[in-house]
C-alpha cells in the first residue's frame, strides 16, 4: 500500500535517525564511561559462565532443582541492572540466575542454593527458580508466569509511600504477556505514575512453544500503549543498546513520570529448563539458533570494547580470569557447605 | 462496658492500628466510597485520607501481588475485598507468592499483609456472591486464618493481624455486621490460635465457626431447657487452630459436634474432627457430628436458602444424635435459619 505523498515527503525530510551507539564502530560509544562498558562485560561474562559451568556440573546430579539457563541473554539481565543502583529493587521468574547475578547477588551463595546447601541464598529452601539477595535489592522470584510482575509494582508502591526515589524492575518473558496479572500490573503502576521498569524479555518461546501461536503479533513493546505508558523495544543482543533504554526509564520514573515498558528482544540458546541444546526436538531449527549465536551479546561487546581501544584483550583475558577463580570458588564452597538439618522444614513459616 | 456493633469494632481497629503504625494502610475497591465497605473503612479514609486510605481498580490479582510487594518493603497493607469469592481471582498471588515467599527466600523477607473479605449469605447472594472458603486457605501453610465472631473479638483479632509480620486472612459474616457487644475502647491485640469458651457446659462441646456462634448458643439455650448443658467454643481463628482447647473440653464432655459456615466435605469441620479422633478415640461416647453446608453450590431461591444453610436447628439434631435420640426427640421452639434479621440489597 502507497503512503499518502505528504507523510511520505514528511518522512523524507526528517535527518536520518542516528543510533548514537552505533554511528562509529570504531569508537567508544559516546556518552558511556569506559569503567561502566568494561562493568557491563563483566557482569555479562560472569552470567555467561555461571550458567556454562551450571550446564558441565548437572549431569554430576549434585544441583538436584531445575535450572532454567540465562545463556544468550546476558544483557538483558545486565543492560538493565547495571542502570540502576543498589538500593534499587528487581522480581524475577523461574529463569531468575542472570538476574540476580547482574543486581549483585552473591555467586558462593548462588551455588550453595543450587545445591541444597544451608549456605544457599534461600538457606536451600528455595533452589534455582527463587533466587533472593535483598541486600542487594534481589527480592526474589516466581515461577509462577506473570505471578512476580505485581510485586513490582508493589515494591514501587512502597518506594512512593516512603518518599524515596528508588526504582523497583520486574522482569518476566514474553508468555507472561498472556497473562492477565501483567497487564493488571502495567495498568495499576500507569494509573499511580509508579517508578517501574517492566522487563519484557522475548525470547520468542514459551518452553517449546513458539510466540507465533500464541499471540497475534510479535511487537510485545506495543502492548504498552494500550495501557497508557510508553513501551520501546530493544535488541538484546546489544547490551548498550539495553542499558540506554534502561537508563531512560530509570531516569524517568525517578523524576516522577511512571513506568516503562522495555521489550528485549532475545533468544536463549539452551533447553527451556536444564543444560542441553534441543535442536533435535524439532520446535526450532539449527539455521535460527545459528543465526541468534552469531549475534550473541558477549562476544559483540568484547569486540566492539576491543576495537573501541576500551578493553584490550589482554586486559579482557584478566577479567575472564578473575571471572573464572570467582565461580571455581563459588562451586568449590557450595560442595563443600552442609546441608540443612531436618528441623530447617518447619522454619522460616510463621 | 461499651457497646459496639461488629463493623464498628473493625473501623476502630483498623483507625487504632494506622494511628499506631504508619506503615499500615488500606487498599480495595470501594474503601473510600461513602459507603466504606458496610461502614468499615470509611471512618479511617475521613481521619488519614486518600494517601493511607485509597480505592483501586478492579484488578485483584495485580492489587494483592502489589501489596506483597509493598510488605516485603516494610508496609503493611490492609486489602480489603467486599466479597469472599473475589480472593479467587487472587489465589496465585495468596497462595504461591504471600504464603511462601518467606519460606522460599528463607526467611530473608517478611509479608505482613492483612486480606479482609466478607461472607455474602442471603437475599438470593447466590453461588458466587456468598462463599465460605475458609477451609481453602486454611490448607495452605504459611496463611493465618482468622474467622472473628463478636465485635470484641473482630477488634482484637484484627489489631492482632495489623501487628504480624506474615499474612493473614480475616473472614467476615455479613450477618455478624450489625450485631452488638462490650469493646473496650483502648487497643487490645487478641492472639491467634487461643479459642474462647463462649459458654461453659458438661456435657457436649459445640465448636461453631464464624456466625455458626451465634447458632450454637441459640441451639445451647433450647437444648439446656432439655436437660443438656453445651460448652460453646468459637476457635476464632482456624490456622493456628486451638486444638487443644477443643480437645480438653471434649475430653470433659465426650461428646463434639462442629458447626461451620462451610462446606461439609474436606471442610474445618473435616480437619476439627480429625485431630479430635486421633486425641480422644478412647474417650469419645458417640460419632464426632458435623453441621456444615451441603455439597452443592448456594443458591437463589429464598425457599432454597432456607432449606441450605443449616442453623440451630440443625446443631439442637446433631447433639440430639450424640445422645442417640435423633429420630425420637424433636426440635421443637426454633425457627429455621432464614431469620428476617438481615434484608437486601446487601
Amino acid at each position: 500500500m502507497r503512503r499518502p505523498a505528504t507523510k511520505a515527503k514528511r518522512a523524507r525530510s526528517r535527518p536520518p535517525r542516528r543510533d548514537p551507539g552505533r554511528s562509529r564502530p570504531d569508537a567508544p560509544p559516546p556518552g558511556l564511561a569506559p569503567d561502566l562498558l568494561v562493568d557491563l562485560y563483566v557482569a555479562m561474562r560472569r552470567i555467561r559462565r555461571v550458567e556454562e559451568t551450571i550446564a558441565a556440573l548437572y549431569p554430576e546430579q549434585e544441583i538436584r532443582c531445575p535450572t532454567h539457563l540465562s545463556i544468550g541473554q546476558e544483557a538483558g539481565a545486565a543492560g538493565v541492572c547495571l542502570a540502576l543502583r543498589t538500593s534499587d529493587t528487581a522480581v524475577s521468574t523461574h529463569r531468575c540466575h542472570a538476574h540476580y547475578l547482574a543486581k549483585g547477588g552473591d555467586v558462593r551463595a548462588m551455588f550453595a542454593e543450587l545445591h541444597g546447601k544451608t549456605t544457599g541464598c534461600c538457606g536451600g529452601k528455595g533452589g534455582s527458580m527463587h533466587l533472593t539477595a535483598p541486600e542487594v535489592g534481589m527480592l526474589g522470584a516466581s515461577a509462577i508466569v506473570g505471578g512476580s510482575v505485581p510485586l513490582a509494582v508493589g515494591t514501587a508502591l512502597a518506594a512512593k509511600m516512603a518518599g524515596t526515589d528508588e526504582v523497583a524492575v520486574a522482569f518476566f518473558g514474553d508468555a507472561a504477556m498472556e497473562q492477565g496479572v501483567t497487564h493488571e500490573s502495567l495498568a495499576l503502576a500507569a494509573l499511580r505514575r509508579l517508578p517501574v521498569l517492566f522487563i519484557c524479555e522475548n525470547n520468542l518461546y514459551a518452553t517449546n512453544t513458539p510466540l507465533r501461536t500464541r499471540q497475534a503479533g510479535s511487537d510485545l513493546a506495543e502492548r504498552a500503549a494500550g495501557h497508557w505508558l510508553p513501551g520501546v523495544s530493544v535488541d538484546g543482543s546489544d547490551v548498550i543498546a539495553v542499558y540506554r533504554a534502561a537508563r531512560a526509564a530509570v531516569e524517568r520514573a525517578r523524576r516522577g513520570d511512571g513506568p516503562t515498558l522495555i521489550e528485549v528482544k532475545t533468544y536463549r540458546f539452551r533447553e527451556h529448563v536444564g543444560p542441553n541444546y534441543d535442536i533435535d526436538l524439532g520446535y526450532r531449527t539449527q539455521a535460527e539458533l545459528d543465526r541468534w549465536m552469531a549475534r550473541e551479546p558477549l562476544g559483540a561487546l568484547a569486540r566492539r570494547l576491543e576495537r573501541a581501544g576500551v578493553l584490550p584483550a589482554a586486559r579482557r583475558t584478566a577479567l575472564d580470569v578473575q571471572v573464572e577463580a570467582e565461580i571455581a570458588d563459588a562451586v568449590a564452597f557450595a560442595k563443600s557447605s552442609p546441608f540443612p538439618e531436618p528441623a530447617a522444614l518447619h522454619a522460616d513459616l510463621d | 462496658m461499651r457497646q459496639l456493633k461488629y463493623r464498628e469494632a473493625i473501623d476502630e481497629a483498623t483507625r487504632q492500628a494506622m494511628a499506631k503504625d504508619e506503615r499500615v494502610f488500606v487498599m480495595g475497591v470501594g474503601v473510600d466510597d461513602p459507603k466504606g465497605i458496610f461502614g468499615t473503612t470509611r471512618g479511617a479514609f475521613e481521619q488519614f485520607g486518600g494517601s493511607r486510605v485509597f480505592d483501586t481498580p478492579l484488578s485483584e490479582a495485580a492489587l494483592t501481588g502489589m501489596g506483597i510487594g509493598a510488605a516485603m518493603r516494610g508496609f503493611h497493607p490492609l486489602l480489603v475485598h467486599a466479597r469472599n469469592d473475589f480472593l479467587l481471582l487472587t489465589m496465585d498471588q495468596i497462595v504461591n507468592n504471600a504464603a511462601k515467599w518467606r519460606y522460599m527466600c528463607g526467611g530473608k523477607l517478611k509479608v505482613p499483609i492483612t486480606i479482609r473479605a466478607i461472607i455474602g449469605r442471603g437475599w438470593g447472594q447466590a453461588a458466587q456472591h456468598s462463599q465460605s472458603l475458609q477451609a481453602m486457605f486454611a490448607h495452605v501453610p504459611g496463611l493465618s486464618v482468622i474467622m472473628p465472631a463478636s465485635p470484641a473479638d473482630a477488634k482484637g483479632l484484627l489489631m492482632t493481624a495489623l501487628s504480624s509480620d506474615s499474612p493473614v486472612i480475616c473472614l467476615e459474616h455479613r450477618w455478624l455486621y450489625d450485631k452488638s457487644g462490650p469493646v473496650p475502647e483502648d487497643p487490645y491485640y487478641t492472639p491467634l490460635g487461643v479459642g474462647s469458651v463462649v459458654r461453659p457446659g458438661r456435657d457436649v462441646t459445640i465448636v461453631a465457626v464464624s456466625h455458626m456462634v451465634l447458632e450454637a448458643l441459640q441451639a445451647a439455650e433450647s437444648l439446656a431447657r432439655d436437660g443438656i448443658e453445651a460448652e460453646v467454643i468459637d476457635p476464632r481463628s482456624l490456622r493456628p487452630l486451638d486444638s487443644a482447647l477443643i480437645c480438653r473440653s471434649t475430653a470433659r464432655t465426650r461428646r463434639l459436634v462442629i458447626a461451620d459456615t462451610g462446606w461439609r466435605s474436606y471442610g474445618v469441620s473435616a480437619e476439627i474432627a480429625a485431630r479430635a479422633s486421633e486425641e480422644l478415640w478412647n474417650v469419645l461416647k458417640a460419632p464426632i457430628r458435623r453441621v456444615a453446608l451441603p455439597d452443592v453450590p448456594t443458591p437463589a431461591s429464598s425457599a432454597l436458602e432456607t432449606a441450605y444453610y443449616p442453623g440451630a436447628r440443625e446443631i439442637v439434631a446433631a447433639v440430639k444424635q450424640c445422645f442417640e435420640a435423633a429420630a425420637a426427640v424433636g426440635t421443637d421452639g426454633i425457627a429455621p435459619s432464614d431469620r428476617k434479621e438481615f434484608e437486601g440489597p446487601f
